[in-house]
């Protein structure tokens, strides 16, 4: 699937574009393709952590590549979100180790506390839920990565009930 | 007391700064290979320790250096692997978190024996904070002159870049890793020519993982021989396993190789035994890629000796009744587990994660999965198990890269070894059903999903 055209232009903020520049500066000359994957990190955190087809096109401009190198990369990894998610984005490890240890009881908690399916975002736009693959946490299951922050042990419900209450406390903050 | 080479400084307190780190022993080997040797020295006591590659396939290190194009007198790579995505796999990332400098100190003293000026770590993205903790390790060295231009001041040149994967286990494969750093998707390359000749940018390279790298400064500080007494003759030294699944004490643990797997699994040091007083059933011992043996077959060889934590005693009796040590991912499964659905879990797990170059492995894990899914939800036949059989056969061996021989041997080792749980399912649909805990279809129709 292709990402989504929102008819927006996108460009980084001066910030973001120094950021930018600094990361295509660590590649050899004439290798500044390579810097692509940091790229589109850095463009899906400063674009509502998804990447528009706009914004896709906006970094193959900046890596002076064509759009399509682009778009080929950005539908292969799974980091990169090619539709609008909430703001926060309840990623859930559900391979073999985190299995055992109860990943598909969390899924179930997280889905009926906040009464979405995997794949939806809750009504407030806070919320989407995503099943992952293997994300290095084996011995510390279940657990779930929201934003830089690996949730581990998250084998009860009043663990989910405090890191829902402190994600909710945070984004009131944040407004 | 076992010896530890990696992880015997792990609870100083602020090991994890530069400070800490250089005022107990650390960069003294960078110091002692810059000052007092020359790069093939350095491939020499690399190649007498032993060291085996600890990212999963055992190869010996020093004799992957030797490889390396040097004549050509064209830039050259090193590479570290830290795209770590193997499930139960996690030692690593406990590595590059606690005691990053290790890791720079390595990549240092590796990138000068192998003469690269630029070297690369290639850290799955996921491990945001990692990152960070490591361009901070990373400015530590070299604003006290461990990197940069003319170290030490011997007119030795070297940057290092942490590079962010995007979320792709097939990049944790060494082709794949450099396609993936030159910006393209992650496809593995057909393999000759070897990255040593044609590596990254199409230049002379070497991929190394992080455990094994983070080992190079202390061979470089106690000499090769030296690092060779410990462990088996043919595994040297020390390795760090990864822990999981129904065990007391899950964890990363440094263990000289050599030590018995049963004292591994219930001893108090390490895994402290099954949780919930329960009985072993069964263990996959390096990574989930590896065959699973039951529980009598991974606690003695086949030839009756208790099995030891070492590359060798662990594939006694080839794939029959003996499996791999991989990347020391041990995943411990109690009497409870049911097989089948480990097997189906893991399977959609390859399906998932392959990158769909080879037919044999874009279609054959797919198909797989849905054998395994039908088997596991009560609506299989016993054929079937004939099918599954046949299908894994079609996928081992022939693929470009080793994601198709990692998707067949858990699903050849689980109808080897767990046969009657196969037919089990079959047999007793209704308890299957029941058993169904609230997996709906939403996985199986999960492939590279999009949010």
């Amino acid at each position: 699937m292709l990402s989504i055209k929102t008819g927006q232009k996108q460009e980084f903020s001066s910030q973001a574009l120094q950021h930018a520049n600094e990361i295509i500066g660590r590649y050899p000359e004439g290798k500044q393709k390579s810097a692509i994957l940091p790229i589109l990190h850095l463009a899906q955190d400063e674009f509502g952590n998804w990447l528009s087809a706009e914004v896709m096109d906006y970094v193959a401009g900046l890596l002076k590549i064509q759009p399509i190198e682009v778009y080929e990369v950005a539908t292969f990894y799974s980091m990169y979100n090619l539709k609008p998610v909430g703001r926060f984005l309840l990623e859930i490890c559900h391979t073999g180790p985190c299995e055992i240890r109860g990943a598909e009881k969390l899924i179930d908690t997280l889905k009926n506390k906040l009464g979405i399916e995997v794949g939806e975002t809750t009504a407030d736009g806070l919320f989407t839920l995503k099943r992952v693959e293997c994300l290095a946490a084996c011995g510390y299951a279940p657990m779930l990565q929201c934003g830089e922050h690996f949730h581990e042990f998250l084998d009860s419900e009043e663990k989910v009930d405090r890191l829902l209450e402190e994600l909710r406390n945070r984004a009131a903050a944040n407004n | 007391m076992a010896k530890k080479f990696l992880l015997d400084k792990i609870d100083v307190p602020g090991i994890n700064t530069f400070e800490v780190y250089k005022a107990n022993g650390g960069y003294a080997s960078v110091e002692k290979a810059l000052k007092e040797m020359a790069p093939a020295d350095v491939i020499e006591e690399v190649k007498k320790s032993g060291l085996r590659g600890r990212g999963g396939a055992g190869f010996p290190t020093g004799m992957k250096w030797s490889f390396l194009d040097k004549k050509s007198g064209r830039p050259k790579y090193l590479v570290c692997n830290a795209d770590e995505s193997e499930p139960g796999t996690f030692k690593d990332r406990f590595l590059m978190e606690r005691i990053p400098h290790m890791l720079i100190e390595g990549m240092i003293i590796s990138s000068f024996a192998l003469e690269a000026n630029l070297s690369f770590i290639y850290i799955r993205g996921e491990f945001r904070w990692i990152i960070k903790i490591l361009e901070q390790a990373i400015a530590e060295a070299k604003q006290a002159g461990f990197l940069g231009q003319n170290i030490l001041g011997k007119g030795y040149n070297l940057e290092i870049v942490v590079h962010p994967g995007a979320g792709a286990y097939i990049c944790g494969e060494e082709t794949a890793l450099l396609e993936s750093l030159e910006g393209k998707r992650g496809l593995p390359r057909i393999k000759p020519p070897f990255p040593a000749v044609f590596g990254l940018y199409g230049m002379p390279t070497v991929v190394n993982n992080v455990e094994s790298i983070a080992t190079v400064p202390c061979i470089i500080q106690m000499g090769g021989e030296e690092y060779a007494k410990t462990g088996t003759p043919k595994s040297t030294g020390t390795k760090l396993i990864s822990s999981c699944g129904n065990i007391n004490k899950p964890g990363v643990y440094e263990i000289e190789f050599g030590l018995t797997v049963e004292e591994f699994i219930f001893s108090d040091e390490y895994c402290g035994g099954i949780a919930n007083g329960k009985k072993m059933k069964a263990v996959v011992a390096g990574g989930s890629s590896v065959p699973i043996l039951p529980s009598e077959l991974i606690l003695k060889t086949a030839a009756g000796e208790k099995r030891l934590m070492s590359y060798e005693s662990m594939s006694d009796g080839g794939f029959i009744t003996g499996t791999m040590l991989g990347s020391g991912g041990f995943i411990v499964y109690d009497e409870d587990q049911c097989i089948v659905r480990n097997t189906w879990n893991f399977t959609r797990f390859y399906h998932h994660e392959s990158c769909g170059q080879c037919s044999p492995c874009r279609e054959g894990t797919g198909w797989m999965e849905r054998i395994l899914h039908k088997l596991e939800f009560g609506h299989g036949q016993l054929s079937d198990i004939d099918l599954l059989w046949d299908v894994q056969r079609k996928i081992e061996g022939n693929t470009i890269c080793p994601l198709g021989d990692a998707a067949a041997w858990p699903v050849a080792s689980a109808i080897r070894h767990f046969k009657d749980e196969f037919e089990w399912h079959v047999l007793n649909p209704e308890e299957c059903q029941k058993r169904n805990y609230g997996i709906k279809e939403e996985v199986l129709s999960q492939k590279r999903g999009r949010y």
